[in-house]
């Protein structure tokens, strides 16, 4: 295959972690935590959708919709029982506590479905798109623009919206911004609705692409996610998109040219070297106070 | 406008305030005043509800606030400029300013009030679309004070304002913060700079060790000679 449709193909998987890597980066932009269960959140978008793809034949939109509603509320759920409680605990607590829910959904998913694989039951039967020697299937180019579409609505929502502004101030102090009259238990309830949708959708799409689900798919994704939040630099949202897009590019070039076992160790290695060379990621910075 | 009866606030299993009491009327300057550590940024914090007193009460307006939100309290009329202006650095002078009036809905007003604020720091206006965090100490204090004024505060809580500026700088905000008492704002201003916030204060309580030991008006403080001794240098 050319190089420009492992690109491609690199691009196809990188927009669905850059949306489970937002999520990721949004939720410890605004209170520090790495939500282990984020991952899991994408399972849980995908089982959604097979629920209602299977059981009420729905329209793929009117799936995602619901998909969307059903994490955001999801996300704000586990937030106010497992998280709220562990506002003023030590980090390490809400850490552990994060690992925990996602064992809880696992093992719920589990319960429900059974451990078997169940093939995801969408598929798009247009001939791919030619152009040259290049194949570019539909669920490329959906997912694709699907994923940018959501990442430019959110950047708009972020800079522009009141909503999206408290929670720009939240993540950047939250005494100050209670002070400004800023609720931010509601703006962490957002926050966690926000990011479980995109995981949500994340999860709709990587199922579309890899037409197999069980209850632990969303842990590797996740951790691939979460690795491509902290090469962006984690809290910052930018980063986490650029993360997503690189991991995948690299992922799809190393099983193309070098090896399909080696990618996820290349990976892996990828971050590492980089968290050497500039801790905060790739567009972080160090942030000096001004006295 | 606002009383504080016997308040002891912890911080850990230390005492950090052992029964404080006072009064801010409407219309007043009160400041208190006090060496580092004696606790004036502890009572502010737990004026505005981000800590929380082991006992006593706090009354604004003929309510009690004791156990009030942040959030809810400056719907009330409060506003508290903290110690160290903390301005959202990395949003922009005018979104600073957007978010102090987050409460407020008229978005008529909220543009007429940020005319005002710019009238009052002409200096934010030519810096509205600068990051805050570029600002220099002076103009963040601008800022820290500007913003809280969106929200068109009765009673306006001052953390340290004089901290880290120059004196010509120093000069200037405090003119600010008595024209700002002028236009119907009761200000309660914590200064560890005693004699610039005795100059312009009505009343004054001094602060040690968590508890206040004299208070009276702020001239004849200002003429006390334990006070002059202690504070004044």
């Amino acid at each position: 295959m050319t190089f420009l449709q492992q690109l491609i193909n690199g691009l196809h998987v990188g927009s669905i972690y850059a949306l489970i890597a937002l999520g990721y980066t949004m939720v410890y932009g605004i209170i520090k935590l790495i939500n282990f269960a984020h991952g899991d959140i994408m399972m849980l978008g995908a089982f959604t959708a097979f629920m209602t793809l299977t059981t009420f034949q729905l329209p793929i939109g009117v799936v995602l919709l619901i998909t969307i509603i059903f994490c955001a509320i999801a996300g704000m759920l586990i937030e106010r029982i497992a998280y709220k409680p562990l506002r003023n605990a030590p980090r390490i607590s809400a850490l552990i506590t994060a690992i925990g829910v996602s064992f809880a959904l696992e093992n719920l998913f589990l319960i429900l479905f059974g451990a078997s694989s169940k093939p995801f039951p969408y598929h798009i039967n247009l001939p791919p798109l030619s152009i040259g020697p290049l194949q570019i299937t539909w669920i490329t180019i959906i997912t694709l623009l699907l994923s940018v579409g959501i990442m430019l609505m959110l950047d708009f929502f972020i800079k522009k919206t009141k909503i999206g502004k408290a929670m720009r101030a939240v993540s950047e102090d939250e005494d100050a911004a209670q002070l400004m009259g800023i609720n931010t238990s509601t703006t962490i309830s957002i926050t966690f609705a926000i990011g479980s949708a995109l995981g949500g959708v994340g999860g709709v799409l990587y199922s579309i692409a890899y037409p197999q689900i069980q209850p632990y798919m969303g842990v590797m994704p996740g951790l691939k996610a979460f690795i491509a939040a902290v090469l962006g630099g984690i809290g910052i949202m930018p980063g986490a998109m650029l993360g997503g897009f690189l991991m995948g590019i690299i992922e799809s070039l190393t099983k193309g040219y070098i090896s399909t076992l080696w990618s996820d160790a290349i990976v892996f290695g990828i971050l590492i070297l980089v968290l050497l060379i500039k801790p905060t990621g790739i567009l972080g910075k160090n942030i000096r106070e001004k006295v | 406008m606002l009383t504080i009866n016997n308040i002891n606030v912890n911080y850990g299993s230390i005492r950090a305030i052992k029964d404080v009491s006072f009064q801010v009327h409407q219309g007043e300057i009160v400041t208190l005043i006090g060496a580092n550590g004696a606790g004036k940024t502890t009572i502010l914090h737990t004026i505005s509800g981000l800590l929380r007193a082991q006992s006593g009460e706090i009354i604004f307006k003929d309510q009690t606030v004791s156990s009030t939100e942040p959030h809810q309290l400056l719907k009330m009329g409060m506003a508290h400029v903290p110690e160290g202006r903390r301005v959202f650095s990395q949003m922009s002078v005018l979104e600073n300013l957007e978010l102090g009036a987050y409460t407020r809905k008229n978005k008529k007003e909220i543009e007429e009030n940020i005319s005002k604020v710019f009238e009052r720091f002409p200096r934010l206006k030519e810096r509205k679309k600068q990051l805050a965090g570029t600002l220099s100490g002076g103009e963040q204090q601008m800022l820290a004070m500007g913003r809280a004024l969106m929200s068109k505060p009765k009673l306006l809580l001052l953390d340290e304002p004089s901290m880290g500026l120059a004196p010509i700088l120093v000069k200037e905000i405090f003119n600010i913060i008595q024209e700002i008492n002028q236009t119907g704002t009761t200000i309660l201003l914590v200064e560890q700079n005693a004699h610039m916030a005795l100059s312009i204060a009505h009343r004054a309580y001094v602060l040690e060790t968590g508890k206040i030991v004299m208070e009276g008006k702020a001239e004849s403080l200002l003429g006390n000679e334990q006070v002059k001794k202690a504070y004044l240098g």
